[in-house]
């Protein structure tokens, strides 16, 4: 079946609502296509807050929010367009409450802000409550809030249709190709302007705090598309997941003042007494950025000081302590993460330490845009027309080597938005074009391979296979004999692939099927993750190298742009990093 | 331990129904979405059903199992206090496959109550001000995740679709209780209907099924007293 639409919006997180939203209100026929239902989104697990220099609770300014991002990027991220973020940050959170999103409120009855990690004021002083937020989901609540509004603006939506190719006519996209769960069709949507919002790809590792759905479809299409993606190297851990599980225990945890310990730090357990963060960032403490915090927890850990004392990063584990916030705080500042602990860990927050360990969280890196979310071809900035892209599939780059908490809401509806403004100005001159007879034949030959061409691995084996030798081998410490062995590892999984088959034949919510389709994304967006961090010999921000343990500004000050060449085959350029206003230096917290 | 799990099958083509039944050994904390997902890796891939945060906020994995509405990825094993596990898909709703069920008339039935802000008065230069009291009145029924459980858990919904049901009272609550949203004369004109709020008996079946406890019956409770006094 074929569709046509001015916009086709994939993706049905913060990113793409807002893209949306901004859509339907200049009267575009705009689609919204989702391999859920919008309200499933990621976004909405998002727990902590949204950063912005609304100073309702203390003095604060724009500018010391972008100097924190930069330095929390590790001087990776682009300054021009950083520093928009953060000043539109602003305008962009007082829309939200404008849409009706139920912030926490100060007694004056502004909204409520709070610490979070990285965050400070007077660049670097001691640090500032900056983190708006509803309780401890935030997320939820602009997820919920967006959804609203596109509801109320009649957007069309095409729940549970998984977009699996781009429709590309040389340097433009014409639209995209989508398969209808519900009953197994494939239907062309043409368009004049396509945006991805599809997120991040966290179930490439065995631990992450991201959902089942995140398997990395925007990034994957787009690189199989001669579309490159920029700065996968860079993954961000983030240092609270639930132990063994990866659910998210939110930064905010800390923000309210909860602190990690080891066990040589059990009789602190209830003190309020600082832990062994204090050593490694003496200013902000356990309110360090979360590579350093996930690092600092991996050293505890293999030094012999985890709880359990066995070395192993792989198992053992350390403590977040929030006994001494008392009850209050615990039930009312934090009550989804604590419901979290009760419910997984059979662990009561309020009497008892919640045992962490790292978690596989967010993509710093993706598809490569710029500033109004147009996508890049290369790293020259010539853009492909008709496609756009923000959220965690893009990299603008603003989180440059790793994210502060709280930027990825940022991110989501200031570029979500800035995409939708500047795709309603290249509507204004736009047309549909030329698409080919059979723009689905790509997919439809793949979806007969995967079903009917007798192939006998299992996509379970593989994904399993996938999942531990990237979280052993390309997770918080890297070297280049354990990247190399991730690398051939997903290479040589790549060649199995192309013997998955899947058992059930049946036409409608075939969900192994999807499945199958799903692995396959994430075993390419496993690769470029892998060759990416390959090339770069330094330390810097979530990549960190045991051989290279410095940061190298001479030689990588820069982007890595990773293209595909041929099956199996990748090559690389690379584009310098923007800087304006803030000199790299050494990252001291 | 070892647990004997029945999955409700059923087959659109055919439109026949039958559960599949696996013995597994699993461990007491397992979420039963994590064994479902290891009977459909290494069992039977052909089951069908819906996941995808796996920790309770998304909503998507809400079904019966054990006869009791619950979300598969916040449920454990050890929860059900029985070393037998029968999965059935949500009541009230057309079964499409196995557990997934047609959720399209839940979400546009919801529209009924106009399930968004309507402001007061037009945007301020800053935020609305709104009381720390004033925004706990209604800070409960923001937790709605949208997964269903308590919906089609009503006896009055299963006796007649063309009820509103708890889903939609829930997010009108949230509204017509924020003093930011002024749309509430548009609201209860759905609510102060027959197949509004008055079909609801407090039988609290909702409430049960809630997974995050959201106190339903007492959020409809207090739009039946609010619809009385505004009429």
């Amino acid at each position: 079946m074929i569709h046509k639409f001015d916009a086709i919006v994939v993706g049905a997180g913060g990113a793409g609502l807002r893209c949306a939203l901004e859509l339907s209100q200049q009267n575009y026929n705009v689609a919204v296509l989702s391999k859920l239902y919008p309200v499933r989104s990621h976004t909405g697990a998002a727990q902590g807050g949204i950063g912005a220099a609304l100073g309702n609770e203390e003095p604060d300014s724009p500018e010391w929010h972008f100097f924190d991002t930069v330095k929390g990027s590790d001087y990776l991220g682009d300054q021009d367009v950083t520093e928009i973020m953060c000043e539109e940050a602003i305008e962009a959170v007082l829309e939200l409450e404008h849409f009706g999103l139920p912030f926490d409120r100060t007694k004056e009855g502004k909204i409520a802000q709070r610490p979070f990690g990285g965050h400070t004021r007077d660049f670097g002083k001691a640090p500032v409550k900056r983190a708006a937020y509803a309780a401890d989901r935030t997320g939820h609540m602009i997820l919920h809030t967006l959804f609203e509004q596109c509801v109320k603006n009649q957007v069309r939506f095409f729940n549970e249709f998984y977009v699996l190719d781009l429709i590309m006519d040389g340097d433009t996209c014409r639209g995209v190709v989508a398969y209808e769960l519900a009953t197994g069709e494939l239907h062309v949507f043409q368009s004049k302007a396509t945006f991805l919002g599809t997120g991040g790809y966290g179930r490439v590792f065995s631990i992450t705090s991201n959902a089942h759905a995140l398997t990395g479809d925007g990034m994957a299409i787009a690189f199989r598309r001669g579309i490159p993606l920029e700065d996968m190297e860079f993954v961000q851990f983030h240092p609270t997941g639930l132990r063994k599980l990866g659910i998210l225990v939110s930064e905010a945890a800390r923000g309210e003042g909860g602190i990690l310990r080891n066990r040589e730090d059990l009789d602190n357990i209830g003190s309020g007494k600082d832990g062994f963060m204090a050593e490694v960032a003496p200013t902000v403490k356990d309110l360090a950025p979360r590579d350093m915090v996930s690092r600092a927890i991996y050293n505890e850990i293999a030094a012999g000081r985890g709880i359990e004392g066995t070395g192993d990063t792989g198992s053992d584990y350390v403590y977040l302590d929030l006994i001494h916030l008392g009850a209050d705080v615990i039930n009312n500042k934090l009550p989804d993460i604590s419901h979290f602990a009760r419910k997984y860990l059979a662990v009561e927050p309020i009497t008892e330490p919640i045992p962490v360990q790292p978690t596989a969280h967010y993509a710093m890196g993706g598809v490569p845009t710029d500033v109004d979310g147009r996508v890049l071809r290369n790293a020259q900035n010539d853009p492909v027309l008709g496609l756009y892209a923000a959220g965690e599939v893009a990299c603008v780059s603003v989180h440059g080597a790793n994210r502060l908490g709280t930027n990825s809401l940022v991110d989501i509806v200031v570029f979500g938005r800035r995409a939708g403004k500047s795709m309603v100005s290249y509507l204004q001159g736009a047309e549909f074009g030329r698409i080919t007879d059979e723009p689905d034949a790509f997919i439809s030959a793949e979806i007969d391979r995967l079903q009917k061409g007798g192939g006998q691995e299992k996509v379970a084996d593989l994904r399993t296979a996938m999942q531990k030798v990237m979280m052993a081998k390309s997770g918080v410490y890297r070297t280049e004999a354990k990247m190399i062995e991730a690398r051939d590892t997903i290479l040589e999984l790549r060649q199995r692939y192309k013997g998955v088959g899947v058992t059930d034949q049946s036409s409608y919510f075939n969900t192994e099927l999807v499945e199958a389709i799903e692995l396959g994304f994430l075993l390419d967006v496993a690769w470029t993750i892998a060759e990416s961090a390959l090339q770069r010999t330094e330390s810097r921000g979530a990549h960190s190298r045991v051989d290279y343990p410095d940061r190298d500004d001479k030689n990588w000050l820069k982007h890595t742009f990773i293209h595909l060449f041929e099956d199996g085959k990748v090559t690389f350029d690379y584009k310098p990093v923007t800087i304006t206003k803030f000199k790299p230096k050494p990252r001291v917290y | 331990m070892e647990v004997t799990v029945e999955i409700y099958r059923y087959d659109q083509e055919t439109d026949t129904s039958r559960y599949d039944r696996f013995v597994k050994e699993v461990d007491p904390k397992d979420r039963v979405l994590d064994v479902m997902m290891d009977i459909k890796d290494h069992d039977d891939g052909t089951i069908a059903f819906r996941k995808s945060c796996g920790h309770g906020v998304c909503g998507s994995d809400a079904m019966q199992i054990n006869g009791i509405n619950r979300l598969a990825c916040q449920t454990l094993i050890q929860d059900l206090k029985s070393r037998r596990i029968r999965i059935e898909p949500l009541k009230g709703m057309k079964v499409l496959r196995d557990l997934v069920v047609d959720m399209d008339p839940f979400f546009t039935g919801l529209e009924r109550v106009k399930p968004y802000f309507i402001p007061k008065e037009s945007a301020p230069v800053t935020e609305h001000r709104q009381s720390i009291a004033d925004r706990a009145k209604f800070d409960d029924t923001t937790k709605c995740i949208m997964c269903g459980a308590c919906t089609t858990s009503c006896p009055s919904f299963w006796t007649n679709d063309a009820y509103v049901g708890p889903a939609a009272f829930v997010k009108a609550h949230r509204f017509i209780l924020d003093t930011r949203d002024g749309g509430n004369d548009q609201r209860l004109e759905a609510l102060d209907d027959k197949d509004g709020l008055w079909r609801c008996h407090s039988i609290f079946n909702c409430t049960d099924a809630c997974p995050r406890d959201i106190q339903i019956t007492k959020a409809i409770g207090e739009l039946k007293r609010y619809t009385v006094v505004h009429r």
